[in-house]
């Protein structure tokens, strides 16, 4: 049995200690909003904070994510409600299809925690990791500009 | 999870036949396996909405939704016509069933061929719910009038909620389309509005279920292994390995299809787990020996340069005005180039995922499909049923471009459902999408004009040659489909005496298919850049060069001149070739663009202007060239007329995701083959457009009243002639070859 904390709260999965992340919230604890996109660490769909980080959940073996903080799309929030990123996704309405949002949501959430004003480049970088074939990127930006400003 | 994905049940037999009183169907109630909820009375005139005793109004919107936001825009036009509260609908997802008409989303066309029938279904519904209101107030129905959710009478007091007047509404025999009368323009309350998008609460929530997120109850998991050339079938294999794997049950065979597999999935061999990863991890310990069949030497760099050759020989002509070759012999100038796009992926993010149950000769499907028709069928044949037989569920698309219209995948789950005797869910891996693909063609080009002593252009030659989307399902094709010519090619609008278009034959050796844009993706490459070309030799400013070559304003009426133009199966009465519209969105992406400003050194501006799906897009790109040859897209304006507008706002966010792919097929994609195998395996090696090579992007909508165009594909084609024609005023140097080589665009 490996002790996942997700969310907050804790589970207990059946499962070898080198599945990914990924396939144990999704297949296991039935948490569908991480995707998979790659499962190489290529496109950034599956990303969910571990520890707080941004993490490729597609890589990321349970045995070694066991006993740390995990938090996915679904656990993510603000101080009352929305978290100020999922406001700006939805007053710029950045989505297409969607499929990568919640990615790219932890993502740029993990980069906010870090670097609250985050410059054009440094929001490059972190988010270069993330694809969105519809080619949300502009809005994906202005969203984060936005939440950032919101933050402040 | 499941029951996100229906919030009721479907409408049954109250469908297209007329029938008024409408109940609701003992439908599909999936997981939950709940009982159909009790009948009660509902306005249903039509299958497209559905009113409650409760108010509570239901739009079943017939396409699929792959981030186009069509599910939205088609609710916004019926919502408008019922002129109901925009925040009291729900929209659900119609199931595949032809009553909905054609459900192929494909092609650019939802809003041009339902933004009537949607208006109608709504104002049918209204019409009804006043008439029933003013049966009871003993008024004419012309003295009343609504507001949204309330149908208001001539005396004061008198407004009624449309909840109560369902039942009697339901009563009301339903109007034939020519006695509705539809909104004017000025009176919409929700077309031409940028509405947000029904499930974006959903989606940045992580709640959106797309096809890969479906679970039923005794699901088992598969991971198929499929023969690594398109023709090849399974010889012997050893599964001892893969079945010790903990979670493995068993490995099923799928028959191969014989070639051209067409929708029929590629046969191979399935691992049946109880998790996406215990299949996975099995189907890496299969040993398969493999017949690799006819296409075993498909070499993608012999290919590419085979296809060249044919491009330099004549071709069969599709549009042939005047004498080419005279003209050409007695031109002052000539100028010739070829062009070359190679295969490209669609590599949508949600990859290809199906789940299947079947339970007493009854076959249910959820799955992510751009053509839930076509894979009832498919699914009717895999696993020999009648189609009536066959339910399909049609969850939200991660994504699409052409590659989920191919229910192939949708088939697999259908097959080992079946097999296996429990519900499947199919997942392919992202190596099995870019390997499996449905490719985009390869494509040269060879152009030719000529010039004459006053430098007018006199003669135009434009031959392409790529395999078609048809070989995909009929044998012995060599040649590229009129439909496939229309693409860009022969309805070149330029304002030229001698003008011909020949296409020249091509073997496939993968399946080829759609990919957004589809053919004028290479066409719209070659066109723009060689008129950037002609502009040079003419030595003229771009803009006004493309402004003078169009000519005057005019239709280019292609029927009389000969040429069998399909037009993306509209009239040409309603949507004419009309230069005066390409020239408009030239001036408009000029001025908005600040073509002509003054550039820093290695920074160029290119234009390019392309009409598809019946909408004209001018784009202008700026580009900065490092001295390594590494470009960098600052910013794209998109100049766009694409008729009539439902929600721009989603309008503008198709034409921005069009500027990225653009750039990414410009810059970055392309797939090579070697033994018939495609060397690319995932985003590693399969680059695509990523945050750090956004530009700005800007779109410009032309305010207009002629009839609704395509919007998905249209911003694709100019893109990577404008990106390109930006290369060469920065640099000097022309790209006639995607993706972009930075090589060739070094200092040193």
């Amino acid at each position: 049995m490996i002790e996942l904390n997700v969310n907050g709260v804790v589970h207990h999965v059946d499962a070898p200690s080198d599945m990914p992340l990924l396939w144990a919230l999704r297949d296991l604890l039935g948490l569908h909003g991480t995707k998979f996109g790659c499962g190489i660490g290529a496109c950034g769909a599956c990303t969910v904070h571990v520890d707080g980080d941004a993490t490729r959940a597609c890589v990321t073996a349970i045995g070694d994510a066991q006993g740390r903080h995990i938090v996915t799309i679904e656990g993510l929030h603000g101080d009352h409600g929305d978290h100020p990123l999922q406001h700006a996704w939805k007053q710029v309405n950045v989505p297409q299809c969607g499929y990568c949002q919640p990615g790219q949501i932890m993502q740029a959430a993990a980069l906010l925690a870090q670097t609250p004003k985050p410059t054009d480049q440094q929001i490059d970088d972190a988010m270069m990791g993330n694809i969105c074939r519809c080619g949300t990127y502009q809005r994906i930006k202005t969203a984060i500009k936005m939440a950032a400003g919101e933050q402040a | 999870m499941i029951a996100n994905l229906s919030r009721r049940g479907l409408l049954g037999a109250a469908a297209a036949s007329g029938l008024v009183l409408g109940f609701r169907a003992a439908g599909y109630h999936p997981i939950t396996g709940a009982k159909a909820a009790p009948a009660s009375a509902l306005l249903a005139p039509n299958v497209y909405v559905e009113i409650e005793p409760t108010g509570r109004v239901t739009v079943v919107v017939p396409r699929s939704e792959m981030g186009t936001g069509i599910k939205t825009s088609l609710a916004q036009a019926l919502a408008d016509e019922l002129d109901a509260e925009w925040g009291g609908i729900v929209v659900v997802q119609a199931q595949g069933d032809a009553r909905y008409g054609d459900q192929n989303t494909d092609g650019s066309r939802s809003v041009r061929q339902f933004l009537l029938p949607l208006r109608r279904a709504g104002a049918s519904a209204r019409h009804m719910l006043v008439a029933a209101a003013a049966e009871r107030w003993k008024v004419a129905a012309a003295d009343c009038h609504t507001e949204p959710g309330f149908v208001v009478g001539p005396t004061a007091g008198q407004r009624l909620g449309y909840g109560a007047l369902v039942e009697a509404a339901a009563r009301q025999p339903v109007p034939p389309a020519e006695a509705l009368t539809l909104k004017p323009s000025s009176a919409w309350r929700y077309i031409g509005k940028p509405l947000p998008v029904v499930d974006l609460d959903d989606i940045v929530h992580g709640k959106a279920v797309y096809g890969i997120d479906v679970v039923l109850p005794g699901m088992k998991y598969a991971s198929i292994e499929r023969p690594p050339v398109y023709g090849g079938t399974l010889k012997s294999y050893d599964a001892k390995a893969a079945l010790a794997v903990p979670g493995v049950e068993r490995v099923v065979e799928i028959p191969a299809a014989p070639l051209p597999a067409g929708f029929a999935p590629l046969g191979g061999l399935a691992v049946i787990a109880n998790s996406t990863w215990a299949a996975q991890q099995a189907r890496q310990k299969l040993t398969i020996a493999w017949n690799d069949g006819p296409n075993g030497s498909f070499d993608s760099a012999t290919y590419y340069k085979a296809l060249a050759t044919t491009a330099g020989q004549p071709g069969r002509a599709l549009r042939n005005g005047g004498n080419v070759d005279a003209a050409l012999a007695g031109a002052a100038k000539r100028i010739a180039a070829d062009y070359f796009v190679p295969h490209l992926a669609h590599a949508m993010m949600e990859p290809e995922a199906a789940v299947a149950r079947i339970v007493d000769g009854q076959c249910e499907v959820w799955t992510a499909t751009q053509n839930p028709q076509q894979a009832r069928q498919t699914v009717a044949q895999a696993i020999g049923f009648d189609q009536a037989h066959v339910t399909i569920n049609i969850t939200l698309l991660g994504g699409g471009f052409g590659r989920k219209s191919k229910p192939d995948y949708v088939a697999e789950a259908a097959f080992l459902a079946h097999a296996v005797g429990a519900p499947v869910k199919v997942t392919w891996t992202r190596e099995d999408d870019i390997r499996h693909e449905y490719f985009h063609a390869a494509c040269a080009q060879h152009m030719e004009a000529g010039f004459d002593a006053d430098g007018k252009a006199v003669a135009w030659l434009h031959r392409s040659v790529f395999p078609s989307i048809r070989s995909t399902f009929s044998p012995d094709v060599t040649y590229g489909a009129e439909g496939e010519m229309d693409q860009g090619v022969v309805d070149m609008p330029y304002d030229i005496a001698n003008v011909r278009c020949e296409n020249g034959p091509a073997a496939a050796h993968v399946r080829i298919g759609w990919y957004r844009s589809v053919y004028n993706i290479p066409h719209g490459f070659a066109v723009g850049s060689f008129v950037d070309e002609m502009a040079v030799a003419a030595g003229k400013d771009p803009v006004e060069f493309i402004i003078a070559l169009l000519g005057e304003p005019r239709i280019v009426d292609l029927h009389a001149m000969g040429v069998n133009y399909g037009n993306y199966g509209a009239s040409l009465a309603d949507y004419p070739i009309d230069t005066a519209r390409h020239r408009a969105v030239v001036q408009l992406a000029a001025e908005r663009s600040g073509w002509g400003a003054k550039l820093p050194p290695r920074t160029g501006m290119g234009i390019a202007v392309h009409r598809s799906f019946l909408t004209y897009v001018a784009a202008v790109a700026r580009v900065g060239v490092g001295s390594d040859g590494t470009v960098a897209v600052q910013r794209i304006d998109l100049a766009v007329d694409c008729g009539q507008v439902v929600n721009p706002d989603r309008v503008t966010a198709q034409f921005e995701g069009a500027a990225i792919m653009g750039l990414g097929n410009t810059l970055f994609s392309s797939l090579s083959f070697k033994e018939g195998q495609v060397q690319e395996t995932n985003f590693g090696d399969y680059a695509v457009a990523r945050m750090d090579s956004t530009p700005e992007t800007h779109v410009h909508i032309v305010p207009s009243e002629a009839p609704p165009a395509g919007v998905g594909e249209p911003g694709v084609p100019p893109a990577s002639a404008a990106i390109c024609n930006a290369i060469y005023a920065a640099t000097g140097r022309r790209i006639r070859s995607l993706p972009v080589d930075p090589r060739q665009l070094t200092t040193s």
